[in-house]
């Protein structure tokens, strides 16, 4: 093992050569002025960068916050959170946030029931079972997959996978929540694999060694060792790829529809939060009207809803942490 | 009449073993037996091939590329050559368990650990999974100590009490040999005291295989003692042979320190 390094490492280190003899440093134990300011500057670029990041956070939820106030004065608490109607751009309005959290809902679980396991499956080939070769070639084609943008993805459910699912499901609309979602599983497979990936390979050989010397096969290593050794990370994943999938705006704008429309049927036509976003965002209501501020209380709805999830999943880590 | 002598005396017997990592010759030529339910150590200096070894005998050189074996390794009563390519290396890892240097217990529970090995061979009446554990825990000294937390996660054990685990784990299926991987060279001067005298006490049940790099313990422990250097088996005899009247100049010159 040892030939793989060069024989004589330490001795060709040229700081070693040139250390100061004994009497060039004797006595000259004092205050380095310099080095003390050196490490202070470095010191404060790396604080200022951690704080933009922060600063920049506070600064959404800010100006989330502050917009969410203007609408909750027209607007109750309650009729936000209990109206089964989203039409506040009509005469009629109504300003119920359940039909775009149902869509969201709806079509991220349509999305997740195909990227969690599969992503999973993916991650455990890779991981326990793909030779190396396979690996090296696999792995940067599927992180590929995650860098195709998301607008792609979404005429690709509008116009290859809407008509394909129609051939199965003859009554599915040209819009549904089903196409938009499964397309957006498609898209977060990579997130979930890849991260699932690194989480298991991370787990010490030794530990598939142990399982291997009980008699074990690979598949109860990777089953029964190699994933419960990985699990915070893989619960990481997991919620990265929730996160993606309830706050994904391209492809549920385009493949779910506009229409608001409190349904749990993932063969219906439904606009999500994202979508509605966008829709309002982009189109010509006036600045300051009620009907613009809704886009405020809808993205701090969403901000909330990713924020739980991102709760949920620090306690999942902390509480599974990487213990081998 | 020969021949079965042979078989009660022998657990095991190697035959002209090679051993390559690709191209490195890692193992030479080596020829060694294995008394029934006595203890063998591996002794020599670092790199010469004694961890080689022993997973030789557990094949677990198989779990990765470009590895070569030469030779063979006969099992008895079977008479069978159990580096064959026609043998699952699964097979030999049922009935040839390992207990490593670091103690590896799995992000299980204690009890769960030990039923490792038996929920593999698809054992799940919880009668006998309790029974066999139980026995296990016994025979690796450390009932008394978890037999009230059995569900509590492995690692909130110290690192003796892991390794004791650990062998816990190989002994609840009933192995015929146990490998032992310097199983103490990460652990004190107690739990140390602690392993070796439980290697002792399983030499009534089970053959034993046990790589060192303390010669004393080599001396404490075992039966028969091999010497190991730059892959090839320089002495093997009785422990007390090797210790008092070596055989070999390089042999002598390693136990009393002169060299390694």
């Amino acid at each position: 093992m040892l030939a793989k390094y060069p024989v004589n490492l330490f001795i060709q280190n040229p700081v070693s050569k040139e250390l100061p003899s004994k009497k060039e440093y004797v006595g000259k134990l004092g205050y380095s002025y310099r080095r003390k300011i050196h490490e202070r500057f470095i010191e404060s670029i790396l604080f200022l960068s951690a704080l933009l990041s922060v600063v920049i956070m506070l600064a959404i939820i800010m100006m989330l916050v502050k917009e969410s106030v203007v609408f909750f004065k027209h607007v109750s608490i309650w009729e936000f959170l209990t109206d089964t109607q989203w039409t506040p751009l009509f005469d009629d309005a109504h300003y119920g946030i359940l039909p775009l959290v149902a869509g969201t809902v709806v079509s991220s679980a349509v999305a997740l029931l195909v990227a969690l396991p599969l992503g999973t499956i993916i991650a455990i080939y890779l991981s326990e079972f793909a030779p190396f070769a396979v690996r090296e070639i696999a792995k940067p084609f599927l992180e590929l997959l995650g860098g195709i943008p998301t607008v792609v993805y979404g005429y690709f459910a509008l116009l290859f996978v809407t008509p394909l699912l129609q051939l199965i499901f003859p009554e599915l609309p040209g819009f549904s929540l089903l196409s938009a979602g499964l397309v957006m599983g498609i898209m977060i497979i990579p997130y979930v694999s890849s991260m699932t990936e690194d989480a298991m390979r991370a787990v010490p050989m030794q530990l598939r060694e142990g399982s291997y010397a009980m008699g074990a096969t690979r598949f109860q290593t990777a089953l029964r060792v190699v994933t419960p050794a990985a699990f915070s990370g893989i619960a990481a994943a997991y919620i990265l790829g929730i996160s993606r999938a309830v706050g994904e705006t391209m492809v549920v704008a385009i493949a779910a529809g506009m229409q608001p429309n409190l349904t749990w049927n993932p063969m219906e036509p439904a606009a999500t939060i994202t979508a509605y976003i966008v829709q309002v965002s982009l189109g010509d209501l006036p600045h300051g009207s009620v009907g613009y501020q809704t886009i405020f209380a809808a993205g701090l709805t969403l901000l909330l809803i990713t924020l739980i999830f991102n709760i949920i999943g620090h306690q999942l880590r902390k509480r599974y942490r990487e213990i081998y | 009449m020969q021949e079965s002598a042979v078989i009660n005396r022998y657990k095991s017997e190697v035959k002209n073993l090679s051993f390559y990592y690709g191209t490195f010759n890692a193992l030479k030529n080596i020829d060694m037996v294995l008394h029934d339910k006595k203890i063998t150590a591996l002794i020599g200096p670092s790199g010469c091939g004694k961890s080689t070894f022993l997973r030789c005998y557990n094949r677990m050189h198989d779990l990765y590329p470009g590895n070569r074996y030469e030779g063979d390794i006969v099992l008895y009563p079977d008479n069978v050559n159990i580096l064959s390519p026609k043998v699952d290396p699964i097979e030999v890892r049922m009935r040839i368990s390992m207990v490593f240097q670091k103690p590896n217990p799995f992000p299980k529970s204690i009890y769960e650990n030990v039923a490792y090995g038996l929920r593999v061979r698809g054992i799940k009446q919880r009668a006998i999974l309790d029974e066999k554990i139980e026995d296990a825990l016994r025979n690796a000294a450390l009932w008394n100590e978890v037999k009230d937390r059995l569900n509590h996660l492995a690692f909130n054990l110290s690192g003796g009490q892991q390794q004791r685990l650990c062998i816990a784990r190989a002994l609840a299926t009933n192995p015929e040999i146990l490998l032992f991987d310097e199983p103490t060279s990460a652990l004190d001067p107690i739990a140390t005291a602690s392993i070796e005298e439980l290697i002792a006490d399983l030499k009534d049940k089970v053959t034993i295989l046990i790589v060192t790099h303390n010669m004393q313990q080599a001396a404490r422990v075992s039966d028969y003692t091999a010497y190991m250097y730059l892959g090839e088996l320089i002495e093997f005899g009785e422990t007390d042979d090797i210790f008092i009247k070596p055989k070999n100049k390089q042999t002598e010159d390693y136990i009393t320190g002169r060299f390694g």
